[in-house]
């Protein structure tokens, strides 16, 4: 059984998309579309890493990461944050919030499976 | 031994030395401020023994020689003042020293309204009528002078009396300036003069005395003796003229209250009201006691004298004869004192209206030179001074020459007394009547002195003087009832009180018939009633009563501290208040706490009572320099007022600036913000192009009908960038305004049916309402444009309305000259608190995503308003409700 990837993303076809290449790539996923309860879902679901977009209805990814973040069981976990605004301050915003990673949409295939290789060693 | 001309020279010169002495020991001690004793109530009454000059030492004796007893109307009149009129008195001192009058002149000129005209007419008169006084004084001296030069059997007969007069009269005119103007006193004080005069005053009194007792005991044997011997001399028979006694007992009394050195003394260097109080029993007793013995020596001088003697000159001849030189030399230093204290108070009360009132203000005309009191124009004050007692005493030395010398004393002495009595109505009246006005005062006095001229004056230097004989008797160029001394034919009268009659009664006449036929100027009936009042207004608790017409400085101060408008309304509102409306109002204490208050706002709580107080107290500072002040504070403050003004500008410009600067910065920001979101908005779809396009690039088991849906996502994507490119170019042009518009004329439910079509609402699952009838409009617009709009409504209803049976309802209805047309659906409508962003970009009413950029509404808002119209949500209806309103055009409106 492959690692567990949870992707919170509000947009269907970058959902479809990702969860395509995961999949192939032996990744169990699990995806959610809104940031109001995401916190819990991440708790309730336990994965092994979180692809978090930053502009989500609701609550903002930033705000999701911070509380993740300051849970003991979540503090350690894997996150990718994905976002769709490229700008250099969103970067260190994200990586001063404690994510894992950080990358712009659009993103190479390539690059994503990388990252949670390397976020995740099987 | 026998007196010698040059012992009497040298007596004189030593008697004067001693004068000078006591009067500068009294300057000294005043300036030490150890002038008590200066200022007793003694001092003052003996001060107004001035009254009694030589005239009264020599020539009341030979007035009771030659006319009885009636010399003593002279005492009356100022003893009847003294002790019956005692309050005017004192209303008069409290004048005087409120007002802080100088002259008998500045106190007529103040009353009517500080008139330089009154004040120059005043002065005018106050020395020709004084002259004749002055020259009598140098007569008797040198009359003395000769009487005793011609007792010593060996001395050569006097050459020329005039040569005595004259160094008499520079004399006296030397000690006056050394005394009179050493110093300049705002209230013309002279402490060492008053001491002199005062000293001088016992010694008269004392001298004439002694000649009494030395004739009642010494030559007369006893006072019975010497009654007897006034029995049985003429003076029984002489008969009592009642007009005569009561002419000229007023005519001494008015000459008290007028004659200016009496006013000097009376009120100028009165110190305290209370002395008044002393002043009123003491001074009748020396006038008593100095007339005790008139009538002895008079009818022993008769008696023992041999015919043909000058009974003016008894008071020394008498003791002469009898070979009492010491005495005679008593007697000389007594009529010595009454002549100079005359002389030199009058000279110096003179000298103070000529120059104040004549020198001044032609010499400040002249220089131009304002009120500006500094060192150099008080020198010109002191030079007017000094050169108008030389004046004043050249005038009655050219007098006493043009007179010859000859005549009576006493004659002379009624002359001046009834010039200056012209003041007594415009002086009484302006005390005690505050109807009295400047023209009134100028009627009188010019009347009254016309008649005195023609009628005393000139007729007193003897016929063919000045005015022919001719005249004299029959009148100028024969009418009659002009003649001097009969006017209007009536003859027979006594020429003394014919003169005192028609000039009084005309004077009186003239003055209230003018003063009740003119009106009071706003100056001179506040003047008139702070001198009518003065004991109510200088009763006032804070003792504002000072300074000559406070209202008027008040409004001139109050006009450059407020402003002219400000000041000038305060005023007139005052004076409504105190029912003179139109006049200055008057100080009154609520008043001046009122102005104060006013002031205050200005310059300040201290200041303007400062201010204030120093126009109505007794002030040190002048009212010139207090304006200066003002002037300053105005000018000061018109420069804060526009800094003020100034600061007021600039932080509106910082404050404009900080509001640009934040809109700029809200813009910057909002354009941040905007470009974000539009990179978002184009990444998102992107990021599924370049997911998918990757995955199919890669293959790898794909089967077709993931491939094809891959490549069906990757296309709805690209459609879906395009369609946002578009938007953004569209809202883009319609904000900077270059949209051209393509204004077309056609039917609304055209344009509807266009929208509903391009959308497929038509045969979707949302269901359309709408009346045909209502839709049947004539529209003059860019009718692509409002299809935009209907479309972008259409399709939101579409997206957004999730009802289980969406329906859409399309209300057209005119209202006001404008078409509205409504699109409500019946979902769950827009949240109340996003109501009011649904039309700004990007903005998105829901979570869940409905594939648009949130560009539709604000793309819809612009173009509405290219349109002359507006879109806006219509809060309270069963769903969303957008209504869009057009102006309904001219041809519309009309079918």
């Amino acid at each position: 059984m492959g690692k567990h990837v949870l992707v919170i993303e509000d947009e269907p076809n970058i959902i479809e998309a990702i969860s395509f290449i995961l999949s192939r790539d032996g990744w169990r996923v699990d995806s959610h579309s809104n940031g109001h309860d995401a916190v819990e879902v991440v708790l309730a679901k336990a994965p092994d890493l979180v692809i978090l977009d930053v502009m989500l209805p609701g609550r903002s990814g930033y705000e999701i990461l911070t509380d993740l973040r300051a849970r003991p069981e979540t503090a350690r976990l894997p996150v990718l944050m994905l976002t769709a605004r490229g700008q250099s301050k969103d970067r260190e915003l994200a990586e001063r919030l404690g994510a894992s990673r950080f990358m712009t949409k659009p993103f190479s295939n390539a690059d994503v499976l990388e990252a949670l290789r390397e976020l995740v060693p099987a | 031994m026998t007196a010698t001309l040059n012992l009497l020279v040298a007596v004189c010169l030593g008697y004067v030395a001693f004068l000078f002495l006591v009067a500068f020991a009294a300057e000294r001690a005043a300036l030490r401020g150890q002038g008590g004793w200066l200022r007793s109530p003694l001092v003052y009454t003996l001060s107004l023994s001035i009254y009694c000059t030589a005239w009264t030492f020599y020539g009341a004796v030979g007035y009771a020689a030659r006319s009885g007893l009636e010399f003593l109307t002279i005492y009356l009149g100022p003893t009847l003042v003294m002790i019956g009129w005692w309050w005017g008195l004192r209303k008069l001192v409290r004048i005087g020293r409120t007002q802080r009058v100088t002259s008998v002149a500045d106190l007529i000129s103040s009353r009517y309204g500080k008139s330089t005209l009154l004040a120059v007419f005043v002065t005018l008169i106050a020395v020709i009528g004084t002259t004749p006084y002055i020259a009598l004084q140098l007569q008797s001296v040198t009359a003395s002078f000769a009487s005793i030069a011609q007792a010593d059997p060996n001395a050569a007969p006097l050459e020329d009396t005039r040569q005595i007069a004259l160094s008499v009269a520079v004399g006296l005119a030397l000690f006056t300036i050394l005394f009179g103007t050493r110093n300049l006193d705002a209230n013309e004080r002279h402490h060492g003069v008053v001491m002199a005069i005062a000293v001088e005053a016992v010694v008269k009194l004392f001298a004439l005395m002694a000649v009494g007792v030395f004739v009642v005991w010494g030559i007369g044997g006893g006072p019975a003796q010497t009654l007897a011997r006034i029995d049985a001399s003429q003076m029984g028979q002489w008969q009592v003229d009642g007009m005569r006694w009561g002419g000229l007992t007023f005519l001494s009394a008015a000459a008290f209250l007028t004659l200016p050195r009496m006013f000097q003394v009376l009120v100028v260097e009165n110190e305290d009201e209370q002395h008044l109080r002393t002043a009123s029993w003491a001074f009748p007793l020396y006038l008593l006691l100095i007339s005790l013995f008139v009538v002895p020596i008079a009818v022993v001088g008769l008696e023992i004298m041999p015919a043909g003697s000058n009974p003016d000159q008894f008071v020394l001849t008498v003791p002469l004869a009898q070979g009492q030189d010491t005495l005679a030399m008593l007697s000389f230093l007594g009529g010595f004192s009454s002549a100079t204290s005359m002389v030199i108070v009058a000279a110096i009360a003179l000298a103070t209206m000529v120059s104040n009132h004549i020198v001044m203000p032609i010499w400040l005309n002249l220089t131009g030179g304002g009120a500006v009191m500094s060192g150099d124009v008080r020198n010109v004050v002191i030079t007017a001074r000094r050169l108008s007692i030389a004046g004043v005493l050249a005038l009655g030395y050219v007098y006493y020459q043009m007179s010859g010398g000859g005549a009576a004393l006493a004659a002379i002495g009624l002359v001046s007394f009834a010039g200056v009595a012209q003041f007594l109505p415009a002086l009484l009246g302006g005390i005690l009547w505050r109807g009295a006005t400047r023209a009134g005062a100028l009627a009188g006095l010019s009347t009254g002195f016309v008649l005195w001229v023609w009628c005393m004056l000139l007729p007193s230097f003897g016929a063919d003087v000045v005015i022919p004989g001719t005249v004299l008797a029959e009148g100028p160029w024969g009418m009659g009832w002009l003649r001097p001394q009969a006017l209007f034919g009536i003859a027979g009268l006594d020429p003394t009180v014919h003169a005192v009659l028609w000039s009084m009664l005309f004077n009186t006449g003239g003055f209230v018939i003018a003063s009740l036929l003119t009106f009071p100027s706003p100056l001179e009936r506040l003047q008139g009633a702070q001198f009518v009042n003065v004991f109510q207004h200088s009763a006032r608790p804070q003792n504002w009563a000072g300074g000559t017409a406070q209202s008027e400085d008040l409004i001139v101060m109050a006009q450059r501290i407020l402003g002219p408008a400000q000041a000038q309304a305060l005023f007139q509102d005052e004076a409504q208040r105190q029912g003179l409306a139109g006049y200055l109002p008057e100080p009154t204490p609520d008043f001046l706490a009122r102005l104060e208050r006013e002031l205050s706002g200005s310059v300040g709580a201290a200041t303007a009572h400062a201010m204030v107080g120093q126009i109505m107290g007794a002030a040190t500072v002048s009212v010139e320099d207090l304006l200066a002040v003002a002037d300053e504070t105005a000018q000061m403050m018109e420069y804060s007022s526009q800094l003020e003004t100034k600061s007021e500008e600039l932080a509106r410009t910082a404050r404009q600036l900080r509001a640009a600067n934040e809109k700029l910065t809200q813009i910057s920001v909002q354009k941040d913000a905007f470009l974000s979101q539009i990179s978002h908005e184009l990444r998102t779809p992107m990021t599924s192009i370049r997911a998918f396009s990757e995955i199919l690039r890669d293959g790898g088991g794909l089967g077709s009908q993931a491939q094809s849906k891959y490549a069906g996502i990757i296309h709805d994507e690209a459609i879906r960038l395009t369609r946002l490119l578009d938007d953004l170019l569209d809202l883009s042009v319609l904000e900077n305004g270059q949209v051209n518009l393509n204004i077309r004329t056609g039917i609304l439910s055209a344009v509807i049916d266009h929208a509903v079509a391009a959308t497929g609402a038509g045969h979707g699952l949302l269901k359309l309402h709408r009346r045909r009838a209502d839709e049947e409009v004539t529209l003059e617009t860019d009718l692509d444009r409002l299809a935009q709009v209907f479309i972008n409504l259409i399709a939101n209803a579409q997206k957004y309305c999730d009802a289980a049976e969406p329906e859409l309802t399309i209300a057209v209805q005119a209202r006001d000259g404008r078409l509205l047309v409504d699109f409500i659906d019946n979902g769950p409508g827009i949240p109340r608190q996003v109501q009011s962003v649904v039309f700004e970009k990007f903005s998105r009413v829901s979570d869940q995503k409905a594939g648009g950029a949130g560009l539709g509404l604000a793309i819809c808002r612009e173009i509405m308003a290219r349109l002359d119209g507006t879109i806006a949500y219509l809060p309270g209806q069963s769903g969303a409700a957008f209504r869009v309103t057009l102006p309904l055009s001219q041809r519309m409106a009309a079918q």
